[in-house]
Formats: C-alpha cells, structure tokens, sequence
C-alpha cells in the first residue's frame, strides 16, 4: 500500500487542482493550502454545480409527486444511490442506504441491528483509535443493553495489536466495529484479516469508513464485511449526507430506525407496513441536494480512478513524512507500515493550537487538537496534535509550504 | 514577498510578545493552592485547554493568593499567568472589573477607554484580538476566575 518516494510526473491529476474554486484563493495574503480533507475535503466544480442546477431546475420532493419535477428529482436522487453502489461495489442498490452521515450510519446499526441481540454480559470489540463517532454510539448501546465495550489496544506506531484481538475475540463478542482508517494516525487496518477472524467465529464486522473512502478504492464484496459506513464532505462531496452500506439478508432482518413517511408501504391506526429495502431507513424526506451532490463527487472520483487518487496521495504522503522528518524537534504521531495520507505531528515544545495560528498566518490549513479521537491522544499523553491530510487536489508545494511555515514557527516560539 | 513575510512576522510577533511566550515557558503561581477558599476548572473544549484556578479570600474581600495549573497552548497558560500576578492583592471587585475590561477588549479590540490603561502588563494580551480563533484561549482563564468567585460548581468552558 506504502507507495516509493519515486518522482513519478502526475501531470493528469496534478491538473486537477484547476477543479477546485475554494483553492483559487488567498487566505491571510497568502494562496491557500488546504491540508485539513481528513476533517472535510473541498468540492470539485462539477459539485458544487450539479447540486446548483438541481437546486434551480429540479428541485421538488422525491418518491411522491406524479409531476416532472418530482421526477427528475428521484431519478437524481436516485441515480446518486446507484452510482454509489458501483463506487463500493455492493451487490445490490437495496444494500445502500442514504443517511446523514458516518455518524448516523453507526448509530443505525448500533441501535437497530445490535440493541435487540444483544444481552447482559455480550461484548463489542472496538479499537483504540477509533473516532468518537465509532466510541459513544457503543457506548450508548452498552449502557442500554447491559453489554460491555471491549477497546483493542494499539501499539506505539499506531496499530492494532492484532495478538491481543485474537485473543479478545472471545465467545462472549457479539459485534465489532472498526475503523477502516485511522482518522488521527492515518493507519490503515488489516480489516480483511479482522473479518476473516471474526467469520470463523460468525460475529458481524461494521467498518468505519469515513476515512477510507476518500483514499482507495473500496470494494464491500471483496472486504466480506456487514457494514460499511463513510460520509459525503469527506470524498469531494457535501455536508450532511453519508451512506450506510449493509448486507441486504441483515438489514432485511432489521428493524427501522426512525419511523416517518417515505419508510412505510400503509399506515394505518392498526399497524404499519415497512417499506422494501432501502427506504425502510429512509425516514422522512431525505437530503436530496446533497445526496445528488455525493453521486457528482463519485463520478468526479472515478473520472480519475481511485488507484490514481491512491496513488499520488501514497507519493505526497511519503514526500510529506520525508520533509517533516527533516525539521528538528518535529515527532511525527501515527507510522504505521500501511498509512493513508494523514500525518499528525508535534514540534518541540510548541502547543499545536499556537502552530495551527502560526500556519493560518501563512495562508495555511491544518487541524489541531484532538482529532475527535480523545482516547488516542490520552494513549499517546498528548492534548492534542497537529495534523496535515492530504487529498488528490494538494502536491509538493503545498508541503514545501507547510515546512517553511513550521520552520518560522520554530523561530517565534525559539 | 520578503515584505510580506516581515508583516506576517510582525503581526505574529504582535501575538507571540515576548512577555507572552515568557509567561508561557515559566508560568508564575503554577500548582494547586491548598489553602485556597476559592477554585474552578476552565475547559475549551475546542483546542483541549483545561486549567484549574485557586484563590485565596480574606475576610475582607480580598484575594490574598491565587495560583493554576493544568495545560494549554501558550496564550491561555500566558494569560493564567498574567492573571495571578495582576490580582493578587486586588479587591474582589477590582478583580472583577479587571476581567471584564480584558475580556471586553478582547472581544472588541477597543483599547481606547482609559480603563484598559489600568491593565499594565495584560496588555500583553491585546494582540490576540487580531486572532478571533484565540480570544477563547485568552480569556479562558479569567472565566473560570470569575466562576471561581462565585463559586460555582459547574466549570467554566468557553463554549
């Protein structure tokens, strides 16, 4: 997965920077570099218009109305949700269903899959570097169920201490829920082998996908796992839009989450009967803009081709961890053997909030702090890191920049 | 390109005084205050700051001591600092008036009144107003003095 510092010309996606209208600006006198994606990426152009013109032309509601608009709205809508299924290669266009985000794509599954099997003294297996979204919806659930988290280790470079998962992956484990990628160290976890362990044991495997997504091709067949969950902002999409993918016979099997129109087939005061898969968790009218706008960003993605994207972002990321580790005093948080292009970082002594000031001051965009990832800064002692994440439109200048900066803040705090 | 670089340097330099980053390196009165009738936790959720503030009170109203600990970035350790040095001694309402000046200034960047000329050495603290994303920072801890004061259970955050 680690790709070689080689100088290979990406000339094809280097020209893709053009795509991106927020990244024509100055920011603080400065031409903007954008190294926050792993929090929410820029859209493309072809987005940001897709989602204006279905706002002029053909908004109304979807699966509803006899007349055009509505229509061309739930073919839109529709649309979106199958190219998404081919963009993670799900079975079936009953196995996507559209939420608000990685978040509530969680929560459904912790709340309608997991709440009615799981008993007193049952366990979920989560990992120490998981996102808050993939920590709290299982604790909720334990709370409500009487079952207990079990939290996998990590080790000093940031991964999975596999030996200690085997071993936890005891019968009393009902359910895992991981992260695909780490969103504060990068990480990329060896999910294949996970899931292979946890089918010898027949215990379902929900992937957070959220940081995944953005950064390889992602096939749900081949990964053989239940759910996979990632949201919009962060793959050139908007805000406020995500997907669960889940295998049809489980979300079959399921309860709905919420109930509300658009989920049912017949109401009446005697009872009601669910919609077919996927609108049974599809409650209300949905987010068709940004739904519309995710299926813009997929075709944008794949105009480019995931391994492209993989691929220039592996060489960035190698440039990036070669740079920094040029600087003196910098201590790069997350190396594990297979990363995405995520680095988080400390320099000397400097608290990453002041260096997040230091680099906006150059016109430059990084996150600090704790990442919604409080127990993985705790494992590490920090309050917080600094990080730069990468994405397919950013390249070397923008990391020349980002050290030139890092070297002036050296210089003030010297 | 060179002049831009000087201005930058110069406003980050107007952040980043020197009086700032000394408080910051050797923060004054750090650790617990076991004598303190006083105390408070200031939290930014935002950026991780979390601070603890003792005081002292006599019986007149007057904060004989005061003294932080807990971690942050360089303004909001700098300006838990400041804080300690400039109150101790002062009234209660003095204090408080202190408070709401800074704060108020801040928030405003109004540096004009004849006020803030009584803040001395917090006016260390005035660049930070060029920062909107920092003003938590700084007035982190002269919210949970004021929390403090009135002695309230919950802690003070800046959300």
């Amino acid at each position: 997965m680690q790709a070689q510092p080689g100088r290979r010309p990406s000339s094809t996606i280097e020209n893709r920077r053009a795509d991106f209208p927020a990244l024509q600006q100055m920011v603080n006198g400065h031409p903007l570099v954008y190294l926050d994606s792993a929090a929410s990426s820029q859209m493309p152009a072809a987005v940001i218009d897709t989602i204006a013109n279905y706002q002029r032309q053909d908004h109304a509601n979807v699966h509803r109305g006899v007349h055009t608009l509505s229509h061309r709205a739930t073919d839109a809508y529709e649309g979106a949700r199958d190219k998404i299924r081919a963009f993670v290669n799900a079975a079936s266009r009953s196995e996507i269903v559209l939420t608000s985000g990685t978040t509530e794509s969680i929560n459904l599954v912790a709340q309608s899959y997991c709440r009615p099997l799981l008993r007193a003294g049952d366990s979920v297996l989560i990992s120490h570097l998981e996102h808050h979204s993939n920590i709290v919806p299982w604790q909720l659930l334990c709370e409500q169920t009487g079952a207990v988290l079990c939290v996998v280790p990590i080790d000093n470079a940031g991964q999975l201490d596999m030996q200690a998962l085997t071993t936890m992956l005891d019968d009393s484990v009902r359910f895992i829920a991981l992260a695909h990628v780490s969103n504060a160290l990068g990480s990329i976890n060896p999910v294949k082998d996970i899931i292979s362990l946890a089918r010898q044991k027949d215990v379902p495997v929900l992937l957070d996908g959220a940081q995944g997504v953005p950064h390889m091709a992602i096939d749900v067949q081949d990964l053989d796992c239940d759910f996979y969950a990632f949201s919009g902002h962060k793959m050139l999409g908007p805000t406020g839009v995500g997907v669960l993918y889940g295998r049809e016979f489980l979300l079959d099997a399921m309860p709905p989450y919420q109930g509300g129109g658009d989920m049912i087939l017949e109401v009446s005061f005697s009872g009601t009967t669910y919609n077919e898969l996927p609108y049974k968790f599809e409650a209300g009218t949905p987010n068709i803009s940004g739904v519309v706008g995710l299926g813009a960003a997929v075709d944008y993605l794949q105009s480019i081709g995931m391994h492209e994207v993989q691929r220039h972002e592996q060489e960035l990321l190698a440039y990036l961890m070669d740079e920094l580790q040029k600087i003196p005093g910098i201590r790069l948080i997350g190396t594990a053997a297979q990363k995405a292009s995520v680095q988080s970082f400390m320099l000397d002594d400097i608290h990453p909030h002041d260096l997040g000031t230091i680099l906006d001051h150059q016109g430059i965009a990084i996150r600090t702090g704790h990442h919604c990832a409080m127990p993985v800064m705790q494992r590490f002692g920090l309050p917080g890191t600094a990080r730069a994440s990468l994405s397919l439109y950013n390249n070397r200048d923008d990391i020349d920049r980002l050290v030139a900066a890092l070297l002036q803040a050296k210089q003030i705090f010297s | 390109m060179t002049t831009t670089i000087n201005r930058d340097n110069d406003e980050l330099r107007d952040l980043y005084r020197e009086l700032i980053l000394d408080h910051a390196r050797s923060p004054r009165h750090f650790g617990k205050l076991h004598a303190a009738t006083h105390m408070a936790r200031g939290i930014n959720p935002l950026c991780g700051d979390r601070l603890q503030l003792f005081l002292q009170l006599d019986g007149d109203q007057r904060i004989t001591e005061a003294s932080f600990e807990g971690s942050g970035c360089a303004i909001s350790v700098a300006s838990a600092s400041l804080l300690t040095d400039t109150i101790i001694g002062m009234q209660v309402p003095a204090a408080l008036e202190v408070s709401s000046t800074l704060t108020e200034q801040l928030r405003t960047g109004d540096s004009g009144d004849a006020e803030s000329a009584q803040l001395g050495k917090l006016k260390a603290l005035f660049g930070v107003h060029e920062f909107p994303a920092r003003v938590k920072c700084a007035t982190l801890a002269w919210h949970a003095m004021n929390s403090a004061i009135r002695n309230s259970a919950t802690p003070a955050t800046t959300e």
